[in-house]
């Protein structure tokens, strides 16, 4: 087992380009330490992205934010330009796991670690985020839905590193929201998820909708019918009973230990609710 | 040495502060030593192969390729412990349980184990061994393993306890029952009876400190363990029992303990540790991993219970049955006993009946777990009062001081009681404001109560005065949550000097004479009853060497706050001696001063406990808040009260998370899915409300100062109490334990579908 | 394998190891620096008792490895007092009795020390979600909250 620490994206893809074993991307490691802890993957090499230049930083540019790979969701919380335009966004990330866990994980982790539950992940795909990703041909940006593509698995090739996640500005009315359901308070898997993100128009009638449920199927969903359901209208009840209803019924979970099949489809649903009167708040819906 | 333990009502000066534990400085700063905090020169790493099947015959262990990686330094199979039990019928199941001999008999049944340089080394030589298994079916649900049906899981269990022999072989190792009275024609007398069916899942202790420990075998048959353990002395007498060496050859020291709960009565590792430094000729540390602790310690039972209760329209119950089924893991066990035991010890009543069922199944030996098998059956027991006093219309504060035991009630599992707290909980939880704060929408007030035998037992203390008068204090009960604060303020208590001026350690057990276990809440009970009389043996002493300094006869030299004082008006002008003045001359008046306590700790007092919580349930996804939670609890002397609170809050927390979230959770094929603290789901910070206490003094008649055991009680009634207010905030009754939400969520909705 | 030179500070001195990759911050901290106040409770990030700072950033030591301490500035419960000084916190810790079995303890002090330097004022439930990170199984958690309640007290009186 080897571990670098290389300085360039360069250097990084090169290494994993040629890595004859298996070879791993180390962010925050909450994800890729355990599950060598556990001897579910042995790596032969090691990549820690940490001290590649601009992979630690958030930066406002004129499209927007871009969010290097190496940033810990502790810092996105500290930023507050970038909680003010994304707060779905943030707070998906600050759900993960405790403050210790918070000073290491990464959105992009949590990503590319391709679990179901992942919290970031429906809110990131809410908010219609894309993911830059650096390879031994070039570089390529893509929505980060695309990204996972079954439990533990993404459509990265080998070689292929995300440099950085992009998310947009924001025009007025906007708003975007995230909210999961967990036994306790902390430190839990989501049972189930929602991530909205909304804009309105001067009345407050929805303009754009996004809807993802997270632990609800093998990827994250994009239901495009619940937002359908939702543009073109305020959040009065019967909005909020068509949007439970659609989310519930666009759930295709299992049963687990953590939740049932039932449980999962009656709480998207609830759980979509609660999302979307957040995250119309946020965007200044009354 | 004529000890009198009797309660003698005296006023106290040190017992009942609230002083810094002795240890307390070490454990803030990181110095204390824990079990895996200890090293050997040489050492190498043990590590255990667990079997990944739930029931299977091994055919075959090939640990050749293991032996003959580099770095590996031995490689054991049952081959290298043989039985050494002697028809010890439990010892074998101990013997077993630490390294499966033909069968393995859950997920994470220990099958070989290897010792190498490294760690790194020692997780590659497991992979090497080869095991060839022949898979069984196999059965982890209790009720499913009484079925006729059911896989056997040994095929030589025939149930005892029955009127008549069984001719074929089940899973249920024991019958077991209890009451008095006739509980057929009580039933009769009823006006209201309510009849219900409970389960519980299993749970763990999930103490934060894995099993650990150092072994050290040498070549001339005497070994040392260093242990986290609840009783060195009963590792030793095992470890020496299953390797075949002399006990008291075998030194075993207790290092600090993170935890034990119960958990920590039992030797898993620590016979593997020893038979691999055996082979391999030198110190070997073996710690279990999370997940090993999971599948391969010993958890509680699961449960399922049966209960009927009927009652007057007067509110007074008639009669009282309960049929308690628990899990013992693949080996057999008394769990369904303790839990018939105590079902209904907290009511007086003339016609009551419980009968146990010990059922095998296909998960690890369980073990105890604070006040074992008391909460299960509490919930089921006080789910049923609760309910029955709504069915009568009574308040079920009133209903349960209206048949509350008291002192000469002849309890429902034989013996009579002496003075118990049973009634005066119920009181101050009827008067506490708690009961009386409102409640808001969604939430739900809920009680219960909770009984504990609590244990005594064989305890011994050495008890040495320093020349410069200071005191050390050697006790042989392992200190699991600040037992050397509370023995030292005895021990000063009894000498009459001040706290600062002793300190208490636990010694090992070359240094010291047989103790029993923590556990059974024995531990301040029994140490703190050979403290009293080693501090008054010492002092017979002292006061024998001041006669000598003054030269008077003994008889005329009393003990009084701390110093030895001579007694009648001839020695009027003879002042004082202290005990400091007295240790600086023991040198020339007869050599060190000690005293030494051995005895058996009878008469530990029963103790009871009512709790109040207020939790708050999500009706549209089953989602539960606890509020607001009370401890109420009789101690009989609370010796250091801030401790005593502790052990209330702690066995609450306990009881909240198993009530709400925690269970082992069995796939189909049989392996436990949540073996990790992410998914076994014990209580967060954020979880929970601050823990209000009350502590009740009901004096033990059978101890000098009155103390009562306070360690176990406090987790018997949150079961319940628990499922009384959900069941009240969700307006459906719960019957299931734990509630998670899904649960909850799925009670809910088939309320409403009617 | 070859091991990893691994230059670092800790606790304010500076410290020199050799690690294999796979070798976690804790695993260095406690076989190979003999700093045992970090405890392993579980090596999977769910219980705090191994927390540690590293660069001003609560972490779990179990989940970083002992590699990449390269350069950085690692404090642990070992440093937490000062000569015969306990920190506030340790002081309190001991006298509310916040601690049982107290192998949380050292996770506790150190999760502790991190969210009063961030937050010299919480409320409770800002100490309690603050702490969600460290398990403990023996106190409930009340006195724990107390303690760090009058450390706050204390430290903001200093
Ligand atoms: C105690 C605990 C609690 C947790 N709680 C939660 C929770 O509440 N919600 C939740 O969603 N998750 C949770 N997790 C999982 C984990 O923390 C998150 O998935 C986290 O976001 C992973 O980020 P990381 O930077 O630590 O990932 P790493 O472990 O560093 O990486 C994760 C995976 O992604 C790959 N990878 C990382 N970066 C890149 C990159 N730039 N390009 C390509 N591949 C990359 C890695 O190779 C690895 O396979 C928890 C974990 C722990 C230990
Ligand atoms: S040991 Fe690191 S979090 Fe438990
Ligand atoms: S004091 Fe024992 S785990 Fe916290």
């Amino acid at each position: 087992m080897r571990y670098i620490r290389p300085l360039s994206i360069e250097d990084a893809v090169g290494e994993l380009a040629k890595a004859v074993g298996p070879a791993a991307i180390l962010a925050g490691g909450s994800d890729l330490l355990v599950r060598m802890k556990g001897g579910f993957v042995e790596p032969e090499l090691i990549v820690d992205i940490k001290r590649i230049g601009g992979f630690s930083d958030i930066t406002e540019t004129a499209d927007g934010f871009r969010i290097g790979a190496a940033v810990p969701c502790a810092v996105l919380g500290e930023h507050a330009a970038l909680k003010k335009a994304w707060p779905g966004v943030v707070e998906a990330a600050k759900l993960i796991g405790s403050k210790q866990v918070q000073g290491r994980c990464t959105i992009t982790g949590n990503l590319c670690n391709a679990s179901p539950a992942a919290d970031s992940v429906p809110a990131l795909v809410a908010a219609g985020a894309k993911a830059v990703v650096a390879g031994p041909s070039g570089k390529r940006t893509i929505a980060v839905e695309t990204v996972p593509t079954g439990p533990g698995r993404t459509s990265l090739a080998k070689g292929e590193i995300i440099e950085a996640i992009l998310l947009d500005k924001r025009p007025a009315h906007a708003g975007d929201a995230y909210l999961r359901f967990i036994p306790r308070t902390e430190m839990d898997i989501a049972v189930v998820s929602a991530g909205i993100n909304l804009t309105l128009d001067d009345k407050g009638i929805i303009k754009t909708a996004r809807v993802a449920l997270g632990a609800a199927a093998p990827t994250v969903l994009l239901v495009e019918e619940a937002a359908e359901a939702l543009i073109g209208r305020t959040l009065d009840d019967g909005t909020l009973e068509r949007l439970a209803k659609i989310c519930s019924g666009a759930c295709r979970p299992i049963d687990d230990k953590r939740g049932t099949i039932e449980f999962r489809r009656k709480v998207a649903g609830v759980l979509a609710q609660r999302v979307a009167a957040t995250a119309y708040k946020r965007a200044g819906g009354k | 040495m004529n000890f009198d333990p009797r309660f003698s009502g005296r006023k106290f000066a040190s017992v009942g502060t609230r002083p810094v534990r002795p240890d307390g400085v070490d454990k803030v700063t990181g110095r204390a030593r824990y079990g895996a905090d200890f090293n050997m020169a040489g050492q190498l790493v043990g590590r255990v192969l667990r079997s990944p099947h739930a029931h299977a015959i091994i055919k075959k262990i090939d640990t050749s390729k293991a032996e003959k990686l580099s770095g590996v330094k031995a490689v054991i199979t049952a081959k290298d412990l043989p039985d050494l039990t002697d028809g010890d019928a439990g010892m074998y199941d101990v013997l077993d349980n630490c390294m499966a001999r033909t069968k393995a008999l859950y997920d994470g049944h220990a099958v070989a184990a290897v010792a190498a340089v490294d760690a790194r080394t020692a997780r590659q030589a497991l992979k090497l061994i080869e095991v060839d298994y022949e898979v069984l079916p196999h059965v982890t649900d209790v009720d499913e393993a009484m079925q006729h049906h059911a896989p056997l899981i040994n095929e030589a269990t025939f149930t005892e306890g029955l009127e008549e022999k069984p001719v074929k072989p089940s899973n249920v190792t024991k019958r077991s029952q209890f009451g008095h009275g006739d509980v057929h024609q009580g039933f009769g007398h009823a006006d209201h009876i309510i009849e219900r069916s409970f389960k519980t899942e299993q749970t763990h202790q999930g103490y934060i400190e894995p099993h650990a420990c150092v072994a050290s075998v040498n070549l001339d048959g005497t070994a040392e363990l260093w242990v986290c353990t609840q009783g060195h002395f009963v590792y030793r007498q095992h470890c020496a029992q299953l390797l075949g060496l002399e006990a008291s050859k075998l030194r075993v020291t207790s290092s600090e303990i993170g935890g034990g709960f119960g958990g920590k009565t039992h030797v898993w590792a620590e016979p593997v540790a020893l038979a691999l430094s055996r082979k391999a000729g030198r110190p070997v540390k073996l710690v279990m991993t999370r997940d090993e602790v999971f599948r391969a310690s010993g958890p509680t039972s699961a449960t399922s219970i049966d209960v009927k209760i009927g009652a007057r329209k007067d509110g007074t119950i008639t009669a009282a049955e309960a049929t308690l089924r628990y899990t013992s893991g693949p080996y057999a066990g008394t769990w369904a006993e303790i839990g018939a035991m105590t079902a209904f010890a907290c009511y007086k009543l003339d016609n009551v009946k419980t009968v146990g069922y010990e059922v095998l199944v296909n998960r690890p030996k369980t073990a105890a777990y604070r006040a074992p098998s008391a909460p299960m059956a509490a919930f089921a027991v006080e789910s049923a009062i609760d309910e029955l006093a709504k069915e009568i219309g009574i308040d079920p504060v009133e209903f349960r001081i209206k048949n509350a035991a008291q002192e000469g009630t002849r309890s429902s599992y034989g013996p009579v009681y002496g003075p118990i707290g049973i009634g005066p909980t119920l009181e101050a939880a009827k008067n506490h404001p708690h009961m009386k704060a409102p409640l808001k929408a969604n939430q739900g007030r809920g009680m219960a109560c909770g009984f504990w035998f609590n244990f005594g037992g064989q305890t011994c203390v050495d008890l040495n005065i320093g020349m410069d008068g200071s005191v050390s204090l050697a006790v042989g009960t392992v200190d699991v949550g600040g037992s050397r604060a509370s023995l030292s303020l005895v021990a000063a208590e009894e000498l009459g000097i001040d706290y600062s001026q002793l300190k208490a350690i636990v010694a090992d057990t070359s240094s010291l004479g047989y103790n029993d276990m923590t556990d059974g809440s024995r531990g301040t009970f029994s140490s703190s009853m050979a403290t009293i009389s080693a501090a008054r043996n010492a002092i017979k002493i002292l006061r024998d060497r001041a006669a000598q300094m003054w030269d008077v006869p003994v008889d005329d030299v009393i003990w009084e706050k701390g110093h030895a004082i001579a007694k009648g008006e001839k020695y009027g002008n003879l002042s004082p001696l202290s005990l400091k003045e007295i240790a600086a001359q023991s040198g020339k008046t007869g050599g060190p001063i000690a005293g030494h306590s051995e005895l058996v700790a009878d008469g530990a007092g029963v103790s009871f406990a009512t709790h109040i919580c207020d939790i708050e349930v999500d009706p549209q996804t089953g989602a539960t808040r606890v509020i607001r939670y009370t401890v109420v609890q009789d101690a009989g002397k609370a010796v250091h009260p801030t401790y005593v609170e502790g052990q209330y809050q702690g066995g609450a927390a306990q009881g909240i998370g198993w009530a709400l979230n925690e269970e082992y959770i069995y796939g189909k094929d049989g392996r436990l899915q949540n073996p990790g603290f992410l998914d076994y789901r014990i209580p967060v910070c954020s979880d929970l409300p601050m823990i209000d206490t009350q502590i009740l003094e009901i004096p033990n008649p059978n101890h000098p100062y009155g103390v009562r055991g306070v360690g176990e009680t406090s987790i018997v009634p949150p079961l319940a109490a628990i499922a009384n207010a959900v069941s009240n905030a969700a307006g459906v009754r719960m019957t299931h334990i734990p509630m998670s939400p899904p649960r909850i969520l799925a009670a809910i909705e088939a309320e409403r579908k009617g | 394998m070859a091991g990893i030179a691994v230059s670092t500070t800790i606790n304010g001195d500076g410290v020199e190891y050799l690690c294999q990759p796979d070798e976690t911050l804790l695993d260095v901290l406690r076989d190979r620096l003999g700093l045992t106040g970090a405890k392993e409770g579980c090596g999977t990030g769910d219980c705090g008792a191994c927390s540690v700072i590293v660069d001003g950033r609560l972490v779990c030591s179990c989940l970083v490895l002992g590699a990449e301490a390269e350069g950085r500035k690692v404090e642990t419960i070992e440093g937490m007092a000062h000569g015969e000084q306990l920190h506030p916190l340790q002081q309190k810790f001991l006298e509310h009795a916040a601690l049982q079995c107290g192998i949380c303890t050292p996770g506790f002090l150190i999760a502790a020390k991190d969210l009063l330097e961030k937050n010299p004022s919480p409320t409770e439930e800002e100490i309690r979600f603050g702490l969600a990170g460290n398990l403990c199984r023996c106190t409930g958690y009340d006195k724990i909250v107390r303690a760090v309640q009058d450390a706050a007290t204390m430290m903001k009186g200093a």
